[in-house]
């Protein structure tokens, strides 16, 4: 369970964060919708522990454990996983490679011991299998020269691979075509479990067609403001963020 | 005041003068001199030489060590499959050298008895092609090379195994080493030759290496100058000259690990129709690592290719330097040229000087250059971080990556592999703050 409370947060002396609250259980999938500017993709890189944000008040607990002081890789190993928006390009490095580092870093890190690679194809191979990915692809440049749909699924993968316990997926439809869209979500959907929560951030009523909600919170101006079930995310399309930019403007 | 000063030779030029006045007797005497006399008009190289801007030799070269005798050596094991040719501290040294191994159609002999016999041929062969005729320390080298390998490649032979031409320092002396080797490819030939620079202990060594190759019609040459770890104190000079005629080819890797102050020069010349040339390299440097790579490819000819692509990774208070010049000849229509410098820069004290430059006479010809200096990129950083590898895991695969990106294109594996060794050895050593 992942419990968000009073969280603010600037960068420099911007505020984005303004005490936002927001608790996603084991098994749930909440879905975050909001206009632009808003701070969704800020509440997901403050998650998962990116620099260059100032917490000043609040705690993000993991299982009821602040992990605002932990390192990304730590809070990685305890199971944040953050599927991008834009997936970064790495020339130069192998995404088998990537994989088979990712994996075993998490591992080592909880004090697991590290896959050797027989039992490491094995599991990628499956995995991969599962989502329509090429193991000639996975010999490639991580992301490099990817399609934007061949670079979500190769973020499902990860996930796939590395097991977390909370995954957000930060715009995941952006760039995507319908048929990338259906596959994304498929991949996700299979991995929807009772151990394990998601936060699902989309201006688009569309993705969850797919990938289906348990709640819908509506954030803006830095903090929820509204909260409610799939039919909250119908209301929107329909009335847009009119109503919640509006507010106390 | 400042016009004496000028003129004045340091302690160093006239140190060299001595050595030269030892080396006269030992053949090749109008090429010596010659060559020594070209020398003592320029100098050694200061800031105000353009290809030597960033490389103060004349203020780097206070002293010159003695050329002196050459140390024992217990020669380090070699690859698999290479034959292997010792030049142990300026001295060809046939007792360690697989010279029995060579192939048919590989002919050898030193270059102090080709010299000493005045043979015209290699004295021919080691007139300097025309784009290295104005660089001083070329000249001195000529004037003061005391011995190499000559190797001569017959038309139509594709040698299997890799010649490995072992320059090693014994590193029980700070001393002087000036080594010529050359290698004739004749029309048709393969081969591929590998020049190694090992220290086995490292000392203040100052040595000046020329490797010439002459590429006969239609031979394809493969290239690595491995330049491995040295001492801060050493300077080691590097300059490799390639003739290559109608439909050569020739590939080429040069890999620095740093250690003092290591200039490479590259002279090539597409002296013939569709040559083509690649020069990559790879530098990875840390400490007070000074390494300069300064290459000039003519396109003398038209219809031939030209591909450049540097990456220099700096660390600590290092320095790098990068210049290329791609010249196009009146008449060598249809040239093809690209030029990559990018480096990679790790500490904040860390120095990068790239300076790609074109020259073109020539109307018809497509010739591209790109340079750039960066930090490591935050967003792959986060991205690998937020997968669960720690920060410096992360830099290091990343640090992999962009140099094994060069590394990659090395055609045999086994090598290959030995490079991206050598460049996760170098991240360990960061690693443990060496």
């Amino acid at each position: 369970m992942i419990e968000i409370k009073n969280l603010h947060v600037s960068i420099g002396e911007r505020k984005i964060l303004d005490g936002l609250n927001l608790t996603v259980k084991d098994g749930e999938v909440a879905a975050i919708m909001g206009p632009n500017g808003t701070g969704k993709s800020t509440l997901s890189y403050v998650i998962s522990g990116r620099e260059g944000y100032d917490v000043t008040e609040g705690e993000v607990l993991l299982d009821g454990e602040n992990i605002l002081g932990l390192e990304p890789h730590e809070r990685a190993a305890k199971g944040v996983f953050l599927a991008f928006q834009y997936p970064v390009e790495i020339p130069g490095v192998a995404t088998m490679t990537f994989l088979k580092a990712a994996v075993n870093a998490q591992r080592r890190s909880r004090g697991e011991e590290e896959l050797q690679t027989p039992d490491f194809m094995k599991m990628v191979r499956e995995a991969s299998s599962k989502l329509g990915i090429n193991m000639d692809m996975l010999k490639r440049p991580l992301n490099v020269g990817f399609s934007g749909g061949e670079k979500k699924r190769m973020d499902i993968l990860q996930m796939s691979l590395l097991e977390p316990k909370f995954g957000i997926l930060d715009e995941t439809d952006s760039g995507l075509d319908i048929d990338a869209l259906r596959i994304v979500s498929e991949g996700v959907n299979a991995l929807r479990s009772p151990s394990r929560g998601f936060l699902v951030i989309t201006h688009y009523q569309r993705l969850l067609d797919y990938i289906k909600p348990d709640t819908v919170h509506v954030m803006a101006k830095g903090k929820i403001q509204k909260t409610g079930g799939p039919e909250l995310a119908l209301e929107l399309e329909k009335s847009g963020y009119r109503d919640y930019v509006g507010e106390a403007a | 005041m400042t016009v004496q000063a000028i003129d004045k030779k340091s302690e160093a030029e006239t140190a060299l003068a001595g050595a030269f006045e030892a080396m006269k007797g030992k053949g090749a005497a109008a090429l010596r001199q010659a060559s020594w006399e070209f020398f003592a008009r320029k100098g050694l190289p200061t800031r105000r030489v353009e290809a030597w801007h960033y490389t103060d030799l004349r203020a780097a070269l206070r002293s010159v060590a003695p050329l002196g005798a050459p140390g024992t050596v217990a020669v380090p094991a070699a690859a698999d499959g290479r034959v292997r040719l010792v030049v142990a501290d300026g001295a060809f040294r046939p007792d360690l050298s697989d010279v029995a191994a060579l192939p048919a159609g590989v002919e050898l002999s030193s270059l102090a008895d080709a010299l000493a016999k005045d043979d015209s041929a290699v004295l021919t062969a080691l007139g300097l092609p025309e784009n290295a005729g104005a660089d001083a320390v070329v000249a001195l080298n000529a004037a003061l090379m005391q011995d190499g390998v000559v190797l001569r490649i017959a038309p139509a032979t594709e040698v299997a195994k890799t010649i490995e031409i072992l320059l090693l320092s014994s590193g029980d002396a700070a001393r002087s080493a000036f080594t010529r080797s050359l290698v004739v490819v004749g029309d048709g030939a393969k081969a591929k030759i590998v020049e190694t620079s090992v220290a086995l202990a490292p000392a203040g060594v100052q040595e000046n290496h020329v490797l010439a190759f002459s590429i006969g019609a239609g031979a394809e040459v493969e290239h690595i100058a491995d330049i491995g770890p040295q001492s801060e104190a050493a300077i080691r000079l590097f300059s490799l000259m390639v003739t290559a005629q109608t439909k050569a080819s020739f590939k080429s890797l040069g890999f620095v690990e740093g250690g003092g102050l290591v200039r490479r020069q590259i002279f090539a010349r597409l002296a013939g129709e569709q040559a083509s040339l690649s020069l990559d390299g790879v530098a990875l440097l840390g400490g007070k690592d000074h390494a300069d790579t300064t290459l000039v490819v003519e396109h003398a000819a038209p219809h031939c290719q030209s591909r450049e692509r540097f990456r220099s990774v700096l660390d600590g208070q290092s320095t790098g330097v990068f210049q290329g010049k791609v010249v196009v000849r009146p008449g060598a229509q249809k040239t093809d040229g690209s030029m990559q410098s990018r480096a990679l820069l790790l500490s904040e004290n860390a120095t990068m000087n790239n300076k790609p430059e074109l020259e073109i006479f020539a109307d018809d010809v497509v010739c591209g250059h790109g340079a750039t200096c960066g930090r490591l990129d935050a967003d792959q950083l986060f991205y690998l971080e937020a997968r669960g590898l720690p920060k410096r895991e992360a830099e290091a695969l990343l640090i992999e990556g962009f140099a094994g990106e060069i590394v990659d294109a090395v055609s045999e594996e086994a090598t290959r592999e030995s490079y991206f060794a050598r460049i996760r050895s170098w991240l360990g050593r960061r690693e443990d703050g060496k």
